[in-house]
């Protein structure tokens, strides 16, 4: 995880106050895969065993969109940041 | 056409190297365009590996070359097949008078490009997220941002790989994780001359990898690195569903690349500038969308245009801006914006490399999908194991290793396989060719 942060900390952000990223907590719940925690490149999603919830680390998010598709149940909520917010990549 | 507020001719949703064109062909026929960007500026949400074609640029910017901000101009071509902890690599150089390609920063040089079209009349508006398409009598007639409404004559999505809007209107239904390549990249921070002496280039020539194989092993996924001039670009690109079905981490994947023998030489102590992710659509013939509808058109990544075999994409967004904008402007003096009249943007797609290309390879994917496990597996592994043997000298009579390893073939998988495989093979370069 350390390895992630590091990388993440070259990162450009405005996070803005609310989330882009709404996943349905009840789809979340009886997800096997949880495969958002694994595939996204920026660890934005993690699972919280005693809350039984998915945790949305959202301001890491790179805005690429692969939770989006890889989704196990087409669930999650996904739309871009507000112009003014999100990730702003200056070496792409 | 009635007359209202916030009423533009043309309105182009993304201000990258599709929608620019796009907006800028339709600038320069004296049409009113606004080009629509969610970032801070073209290019802040932009990725990719790292090159532009010179040719395809020429034909939006005939004098590109002058003012461009240009890293370098690439002059080699390495193939690099990497086993476990050897590898193969063959390679093209040549120092070209007009040179293929040239290395650029997105944020730079889109923002370049984009500086162009405001020069040229076109209307950029940054910082504005596109909501959804508005839509009346069954013509795309407008868009709603965060703030405001904004009416036109034709809407053309230029607005990437997700796509939601082609998506809101039904030009295309949901991407399947096997239709996108997710790609993760590093660039990397090294000293000018370091760089030069590593890949063997001079100042401002560039050499671009193409990685088969190590931690991508019978995946279907490429790797790659491309040098800038103070920096080296290194990432790699594997289908979304074999990151799910194998429950891979791509950043991972990238650490394990960085480290294998044949590349960590090429990055040592180098300082990470940034890192960065972003979606290929790599669908190919088969998952392009609708490519239009009465008043709107879907060019560039949103309509699947990447030619992953030769690592094209940028070059088929701005050719198919281009000619989006061309029948826009066509459309606009005829004042009608049915779906017969954008027909036109289709044909002309047929007419062009873009098309063509995506049908040539048209079962490139589903036949690799089939045997990926030994065409980006075995394959290359065996290709590698080839040269140990034939390099290796140990007093073993020559022939006896070559008996060795041909029967290794044999021993590895049964002979049905390599019919299989051989089959496959043939029939993909026949789908190819024919």
């Amino acid at each position: 995880m350390s390895d992630l942060e590091d990388k993440l900390y070259t990162v450009k952000y405005t996070p803005d106050a609310v989330s882009h990223l709404l996943p349905v907590q009840e789809c979340c719940r009886i997800c096997k895969s949880k495969i958002c925690t694994i595939v996204c490149p920026a660890g934005v999603y993690e699972w919280d065993e005693n809350m039984r919830k998915l945790i949305v680390n959202y301001e890491n998010c790179l805005e690429c969109g692969a939770c989006r598709i890889a989704c196990e149940s087409s669930s999650l909520g996904w739309e871009y940041p507000k112009g003014t917010k999100g990730v702003t990549f200056k070496q792409g | 056409m009635e007359k209202r507020e916030n009423k533009t001719e043309v309105i182009v949703v993304g201000g990258g190297p599709a929608g620019i064109s796009c907006a800028i062909t339709i600038a320069r026929a004296g049409k009113e365009v606004v080009l629509i960007e969610r970032g801070r500026f073209s290019g802040s949400k932009n990725v990719f590996g790292g090159a532009i074609y010179a040719q395809p640029t020429r034909e939006i910017f005939p004098d590109f070359e002058k003012t461009a901000p240009l890293e370098r101009k690439n002059i080699e071509h390495k193939f690099a097949l990497l086993g476990e902890d050897d590898a193969t690599v063959i390679s093209y150089k040549k120092k070209p008078e007009n040179p293929v390609s040239y290395t650029v920063v997105r944020g730079k040089f889109d923002r370049w490009m984009a500086e162009q079209a405001k020069n040229e009349g076109v209307i950029l508006v940054e910082e504005t997220v596109v909501r959804e398409l508005i839509v009346q009598d069954g013509f795309v007639k407008g868009v709603k941002t965060e703030l405001e409404d904004y009416y036109a004559d034709i809407v053309v999505l230029a607005d990437g790989v997700n796509s939601l809007l082609a998506k809101q209107i039904g030009l295309r239904g949901n991407l399947a994780p096997e239709d996108v390549a997710l790609s993760v990249k590093e660039v990397i921070k090294l000293p000018s001359e370091v760089i030069n002496d590593r890949f063997h280039v001079n100042d401002d020539e560039g050499c671009i990898y193409e990685i088969f194989g190590g931690p991508m092993l019978g995946m279907l996924g490429l790797g790659f690195m491309y040098t800038n001039k103070n920096s080296v670009n290194i990432g790699l690109g594997v289908t979304l569903s074999e990151l799910v079905d194998r429950g891979l981490k791509p950043y991972e994947l990238l650490d394990k690349l960085k480290k294998h023998p044949e590349i960590a030489p090429l990055i040592k102590d180098g300082e990470l500038l940034e890192y960065s992710a972003h979606l290929i659509p790599e669908g190919g013939y088969k998952k392009v969308p609708l490519l239009f509808g009465a008043g709107v058109m879907v060019c560039g990544d949103a309509a699947m245009f990447v030619n992953n075999m030769h690592w094209e994409g940028t070059n088929l967004a701005m050719i198919s801006g281009k000619i989006a904008g061309e029948t826009a402007v066509i459309a606009l003096g005829k004042q009608d914006f049915s779906e017969t009249a954008l027909s036109h943007y289709q044909e002309e797609l047929e007419n062009s490399f873009i098309i063509k290309d995506l049908r040539t390879y048209k079962d490139l994917m589903s036949g690799v999908h089939e045997r990926v496990g030994e065409f980006l597996g075995y394959y290359p592994k065996k290709i590698n194991s080839f040269f140990e043997m034939f390099t290796s000298v140990d007093s073993v009579p020559k022939r006896e290793k070559y008996h060795k390893f041909i029967k290794s073939i044999f021993t590895d998988r049964k002979i049905s396989d390599l019919f299989k495989d051989a089959w496959t093979a043939v029939k993909l370069l026949w789908s190819i060719l024919k």
